[in-house]
């Protein structure tokens, strides 16, 4: 009987939960307006948010979000600067940058654990180890993005021509440089899908190399924080359940994210985006892994940032406690 | 075993000649329709191929018309750079008359390294475009649009070669398909690269271009870029957003993966394409643009490439078909034409062979085997009417002759005495004889009989011959015997006199040895004469046994001169004598080995002489045993006469 009770009470509550559950729509004056700006194109490295904005996870929780499209010409630092955005992603080492040099900005979830930078070149190039790598040209995004392959570079003794890398793989393709920066849930896939197999490539996985960098984060203004840190804990709640739905439901988290692309006409297609789910729940829910979601431990946080005032980028680390806001207490 | 009419056995030779000639019929039908399909396949596999290579070159070559047209003016630009810098309104004037002249280029500008034309600037990029109002003019660069980093700078600066970037969409969002011409130029003596004239080129024309091509119904063109990706087709969606290689990913086709690693490695080829791409078989042939280093595909489904041929086949099949009624229809007439005559002549010599000779055969016509058949069972039927009637009268004659001849064994064993003890009342002697005739007459002869109260007469003959001849001149001689032998006569007169008698008018030549005897049976004296008959045995009561010393003489009936003479002794009682004639002695066994008269000898002096009966059976037994089954060759007689005294 008492079992029977239990259920009848679980029945009763849902039923009620159901009727109540449209309320905040109702209730629209409630809901606290946000906007988020990823730093990049829509693609399913963003999947989760675009699935809670879709899912309603955001409006679940009182906020109504809205996500703009990323690119070059919108880098969220800008955006969250002049008030267009409210949150914005970040690769962890371009936000301690960015804090480093004046932008008060602070972490309000870490979403990607591990880092997924390679450096890719083909074997008939002769590189197969990283000492094939010597005098050869490589090619690298901004400094951030160097950092690792830099400290790699420097592990190994080697002296590489470095060379900058725009936003394709196509200088690479085309024999220009070597040796090419790439992640491994994009410009990998890239490669794959302009005909090269993978046998064909070496691949030097900077987390190989004990160089694993917690990438993707969820980032607002310090005065965000402090005059609403319930919306910040919202937002970093919302993402977060968006991220397991996506993984849960990959293929309507694809058709999600296709959404966005094809609303933004963007050359890419949805078997480089499944891919591209799938290699990001990799590193965001990598296996063994304990640490709570959404959290960035002192430890990971001063490695990353040694790392880079040690290279040079920063000349003081902001502190942990300023730059992390654990939401969870 | 008996057969109902509708067993396969009737059917058997038609429904085999049905089934052998109809099976390879269809074999070798179907291995010339394989061979022809399989070469009409490859025959037209050829033509078209050859005809979308000729298709592909004709449209390749299109494109690089207008690519090369397109490039000629950015390249003197580049060159005319290489030399000196213009001013700024030198260059902005260019890049007007430039668009003005080219209608395909949508923009275009010359870009500098850093500081390269104003030492000051870091970015200095006059760009000139078409917008919907006519011309525009901007500077490009800034830090918003680094466009150091850009694809159309980078590459070409690297690589220090003029590069086609991958096809775009304009950055107005118009959906306009570009892509950009970018050609490097250089400064100094040392030829430093010093920035990159470009066009940004519509790519509208190609669409239309690729689009125009078609091939059979639905067969179309495509157009790859050098990373694979779709730049024309005429699904939309595929355009710019889906590359070979993607495809070949959703669709799991590794051989579509490997004609698209072929297409953007500039080759050139015919393949057959997984039926996934098209959703139907199709054979696609690419072929290299050589300037920008895209690849055309041009698509021709395999069910129109194929529709002749296999409209030709379903032809040939129903012509096959037909064919094959028709010559089926063929054998089951002549197997039937050769079977009918032969079914009703099995008929009838089934009847044949239960004795029913004079059942009709079939009526024969023509000259064919199964006529000769017919003939030759005809001819057998006639000889075989022959045999037996032929046979059934020589059967009645043998009959008639056999009953004769037994007739004629009767009456003359109906010669010879046959009672034993012939005379009871006389205890003096014991008299037994026996004849085994070798045929159903034979040539033997014995007799006995009384002279007179004391004397018996008894003799053994043998006739040369047998058979009913040799019997009759037994009978005459028994007769003569009989009739000569008088009481006091000497038995070497009787043989003399019998010997004239039967000399007379033997044409046939036939004669008799014989012996007889007369015994005094009160007094045991036995007078005999021998005409060229074999010796008897004398077995005294003592146990002495031998033959008996006869006077010699031939055979009579051949010399009517012939003299015989009497010989003569003294029984004792208990003395036996054995007469005998050459059936015995001359017996063959087996192994054709003679029976012998030594054998006799030593038989006759274990024998129990004091009773004639056993004499002559013991003789008669030993003689049969010895012959076992070989055939009887004499008749055999033996006599035996025991004198009691």
């Amino acid at each position: 009987m008492p079992c029977v009770r239990t259920r009848l009470c679980a029945l009763l509550l849902a039923l009620i939960g159901a009727l109540v559950a449209p309320c905040p729509d109702i209730l629209g004056q409630d809901l606290k307006k946000a906007v988020l700006i990823p730093q990049w194109e829509p693609q399913a490295q963003f999947a989760g948010y675009y699935v809670a904005l879709a899912k309603g996870f955001y409006r679940a929780r009182g906020v109504d979000m809205t996500i703009l499209r990323g690119g070059p010409k919108s880098p969220p630092s800008r955006l969250l600067a002049d008030g267009r955005a409210t949150f914005g992603t970040f690769f962890l080492p371009t936000a301690i940058k960015l804090r480093a040099d004046g932008l008060p900005l602070v972490n309000i979830c870490q979403i990607v654990r591990r880092s997924s930078l390679l450096l890719i070149a083909r074997k008939d190039s002769g590189i197969r180890e990283p000492k094939d790598l010597s005098g050869r040209r490589v090619s690298m995004w901004g400094p951030e993005f160097r950092l690792q392959p830099e400290t790699f570079f420097r592990k190994h003794g080697l002296a590489i021509i470095p060379k900058p890398q725009g936003f394709t793989v196509d200088l690479f393709l085309r024999g220009g440089v070597n040796v090419v920066s790439g992640m491994l849930y994009n410009e990998y896939h890239t490669l794959l899908n302009a005909g090269l197999d993978p046998d064909e490539l070496t691949v030097f996985a900077m987390d190989d190399y004990g160089l694993s960098f917690p990438e993707d984060g969820i980032y607002c203004l310090e005065h965000t924080l402090q005059t609403d840190p319930g919306l910040c804990r919202a937002v970093a709640e919302a993402s977060l359940e968006g991220w397991k739905w996506a993984f849960e439901h990959p293929e309507q988290a694809l058709d999600v994210v296709m959404s966005h692309v094809n609303a933004a006409n963007l050359p890419t297609n949805r078997m480089h985006q499944k891919w591209m789910l799938a290699r990001m729940q990799d590193i965001i829910a990598p296996p063994g892994v304990t640490a709570a979601p959404g959290s960035l431990s002192r430890i990971e946080y001063e490695a990353v940032a040694e790392a880079m005032r040690e290279a040079g980028l920063i000349t003081s680390i902001p502190p942990y406690e300023a730059f992390y806001a654990d939401l969870a207490k | 075993m008996p057969t109902s009419p509708s067993s396969p056995r009737r059917l058997g030779l038609g429904f085999k000649l049905a089934l052998f000639i109809l099976t390879s019929t269809t074999l070798i039908f179907a291995a010339a329709f394989a061979y022809n399909y399989q070469c009409s396949r490859k025959l037209i596999l050829k033509n078209v191929e050859e005809s979308a290579r000729n298709l592909a070159h004709d449209s390749v070559q299109r494109m690089e018309t207008v690519f090369a047209g397109v490039g000629r003016i950015p390249t003197f630009l580049a060159f005319t750079l290489d030399e000196s810098f213009p001013d700024i309104a030198e260059l902005k004037e260019f890049l007007r008359d430039f668009l003005h002249a080219v209608p395909e280029v949508f923009g275009s500008t010359v870009a500098f390294e850093p500081y390269a034309f104003d030492r000051r600037a870091r970015f200095f990029a006059p760009y000139s475009f078409k917008d919907k109002d006519g011309l525009g003019f901007t500077m490009l660069g800034g830090d918003d649009y680094d466009y150091f980093l850009m694809d159309w700078y980078l590459i070409p600066k690297e690589l220090n070669r003029p590069m086609w970037s991958e096809p775009y969409f304009d950055e107005g969002g118009g959906n306009v398909l570009m892509t950009t011409l970018s050609v490097p130029f250089h400064l100094g003596e040392k030829k430093t690269f010093a920035g990159v004239v470009t066009a940004d080129i519509s790519l509208d024309w190609l669409k239309t271009l690729v689009a125009r091509i078609s091939v059979y119904n639905s067969g179309y063109a495509f157009l790859l870029s050098k990373n694979g990706v779709f730049v024309a087709h005429p699904e939309k969606r595929y355009l710019m957003r889906e590359s070979v290689f993607s495809l070949a990913e959703s669709l799991a086709s590794p051989e579509l993966r490997e004609i698209g690693r072929a297409m953007v490695r500039g080759k050139e080829g015919f393949a057959r394409l997984p039926e996934a791409f098209t959703g139907k078989p199709a054979w696609v042939y690419y072929a290299p643009v050589p300037s920008t280093g895209w690849s055309m595909g041009i698509i021709v489904p395999e069910a129109e490439l194929f529709a002749d041929l296999h409209s030709l086949s379903r032809e040939i099949v129903t012509i096959g078909l037909a064919g094959f009624a028709i010559l089926f229809a063929v054998i089951a007439a002549i197997s039937i034409r050769i079977t009918r005559p032969l079914r009703a002549l099995a008929q009838k010599t089934t009847e044949i062979a239960k004795g029913n000779l004079d059942v009709d055969l079939p009526a024969v016509r023509g000259t064919d085997e199964v006529c000769e058949l017919s003939r030759s069972f005809q001819d057998m039927r006639n000889a075989l009417k022959d045999y037996i009637a032929n046979l059934t009268e020589t059967t009645k004659a043998k009959e008639r002759m056999e009953s004769e001849l037994k007739i004629a064994k009767n009456i003359q064993m109906s010669f010879l005495p046959k009672r034993f003890p012939p005379f009871p009342d006389i205890g003096h002697f014991d008299l037994h004889a026996a004849l085994v005739p070798a045929r159903e007459v034979g040539g033997d002869l014995y007799d006995f009989f009384l002279l007179d109260d004391t004397h018996l007469f008894l003799s053994v003959g043998d006739v040369s011959g047998k058979g009913v001849p040799a019997a009759l001149f037994m009978a005459v001689t028994k007769t003569l015997v009989k009739g000569n032998a008088e009481p006091d006569t000497d038995p070497a007169d009787i043989l003399t006199r019998v010997n004239a008698e039967l000399c007379v008018e033997n044409e046939q030549m036939l004669f008799v040895t014989m012996f007889c005897a007369i015994l005094d049976f009160t007094t045991g004296e036995l007078v005999f004469s021998n005409a060229g008959h074999n010796p008897p045995v004398l077995l005294r009561a003592g146990g002495e046994t031998d033959f008996l010393a006869v006077p010699r003489g031939v055979f009579l009936g051949i010399m009517d001169d012939s003299a015989y003479r009497t010989g003569r002794i003294t029984l004792a009682p208990g003395d036996a004598l054995l007469v005998y004639t050459d059936g015995v002695t001359e017996a063959m066994n087996e192994a054709e080995e003679l029976y012998s008269s030594a054998r006799l000898l030593e038989l006759l002096r274990a024998a129990n002489r004091a009773d004639a009966t056993a004499l002559t059976n013991t003789v008669m037994e030993s003689v049969l045993a010895y012959e076992g089954d070989a055939p009887q060759a004499d008749d055999i007689t033996v006599l035996a006469v025991v004198y009691k005294g």
